[in-house]
């Protein structure tokens, strides 16, 4: 049974958008339910504050909210902008969109949930420091949304580029790896900037004093917890634009698949581990200000330690981009 | 499309590659990351003793890599030699 090309690409594209809203749900679903948990903790502990809770709650579970959402564009784009097919790269491409939105999603969606939660937390400990704990809660919970942002860049270019100057075999293989590679990727960093932004609200509520260095030092901590985000938007970026010379072989697809599954998948832990190093850190400057330069110092050579197999599999995938 | 053995061989290594350093990333990564934020707690809780904790946290790490270091050398066997 043969299909024209056309069949195929609204095949990948459909397949494409459920997987994009379906993987891109789960994340959200979970850092919201997360929220609510500790909402009804804090109303528990403190009725008297209930509205300002419950509002901080619905803000927080709104900014997780928006990973799912930027799925939800990428899954209606999908479906319905009728995508031309130029050639079966048009069809790959649209499933490795779907990919990098749907698994981009997951990490930012239960990260965020993470500060939001900690915030009603906080609200009922502190209840005059109101101010500070939703501002600090604000910007880590969208320090966390980045990994969701760079996959959602990746499944733009993937769905917008026009593939038909390439030959078609290894350029469907890159496609799809690129897609793999950023969505993957951004996993790690979403959780892992939720951990440190958690751990900063809840250091806030336990020491007023320590808001600003507790700040500085999340910031700190989440920027570096993003870089295995940012390697895997390279490596996907390198996939997509670079032009790989046309072969009848399949070793040359498989390298390319190979080298966005390794850089996402390896991107994965360090991202998650570098969130928890940086979230103990943030902890401890809140309770022992005066030695803030020594546990950032130590922070950042354990972040350093746990970044090195992100950067090892990103030399295997380079390896396997330029020199198979 | 031609295929042949050797090319299926060559497709399957490259695949087992990125896979075997990918997922053998995981585990040290987050393993790392547990050590390192102890050795924070514990220089939040004893400043005095920084030197010997950090120390022993690089120790730690270092085993921790370990497997991380597997995956590297399994890889680089399967992109090189087999």
């Amino acid at each position: 049974m043969a299909f024209e090309l056309q069949t195929w690409v609204d095949i990948a594209a459909y397949l494409g958008g459920g997987m994009a809203m379906g993987f891109g749900a789960i994340g959200a679903a979970i850092g919201e339910g997360y929220t609510a948990s500790q909402a009804n903790i804090a109303i528990a502990r403190r009725p008297e504050n209930s509205s300002e809770i419950f509002r901080s709650m619905l803000v927080g579970q709104a900014i997780a909210e928006s990973a799912s959402i930027f799925a939800l564009v990428v899954a209606l784009i999908l479906l319905f902008s009728n995508i031309v097919a130029v050639s079966y790269v048009t069809a790959l491409a649209a499933l490795g969109a779907g990919l990098s939105m749907g698994f981009g999603a997951i990490g930012s969606g239960v990260g965020s949930g993470f500060p939001a939660g900690a915030a009603c937390i906080a609200l009922e400990r502190q209840p005059n420091m109101s101010g500070s704990i939703t501002t600090n809660m604000l910007i880590g919970s969208a320090v966390c949304q980045t990994p969701a942002i760079f996959a959602m860049v990746t499944a733009f270019i993937l769905i917008f580029l026009d593939f038909s100057a390439k030959p078609v075999n290894p350029t469907w293989a890159a496609v799809l790896g690129a897609g793999l590679a950023s969505g993957f990727s951004a996993i790690g960093s979403g959780i892992g900037g939720g951990v440190v932004a958690k751990n900063s609200v809840e250091g806030i509520a336990r020491q007023p004093s320590a808001v600003r260095p507790v700040t500085n030092i999340m910031l700190l901590g989440q920027a570096i917890t993003q870089t295995p985000a940012i390697l895997g938007l390279l490596v996907g970026f390198l996939l997509i634009f670079m032009n790989f010379p046309a072969t009848d072989k399949i070793a040359p697809g498989m390298a390319l698949i190979g080298a966005g599954l390794c850089m996402g998948i390896g991107a994965i832990g360090p991202g998650i581990g570098e969130g928890i190093a940086s979230s103990g850190g943030v902890k401890w400057i809140a309770r022992n200000q005066s030695n803030t330069g020594t546990i950032t110092r130590t922070m950042l050579v354990g972040m350093a330690v746990a970044e090195s197999t992100a950067i090892y599999a990103m030399v295997i995938a380079l390896v396997l981009i330029f020199v198979m | 499309m031609s295929i042949e053995g050797a090319d299926i061989i060559k497709a399957a290594a490259y695949l087992g590659a990125g896979l075997a350093m990918g997922l053998g990333a995981i585990g040290p990564g987050i393993g790392e990351g547990m050590a390192a934020a102890k050795a924070c707690e514990a220089i939040g809780k004893n400043p005095k003793e920084q030197g010997l904790l950090t120390r022993t946290m690089l120790v730690g790490q270092a085993v921790s890599e370990s497997t991380g270091i597997y995956s590297l050398v399994v890889a680089l066997l399967l992109l090189f030699v087999v």
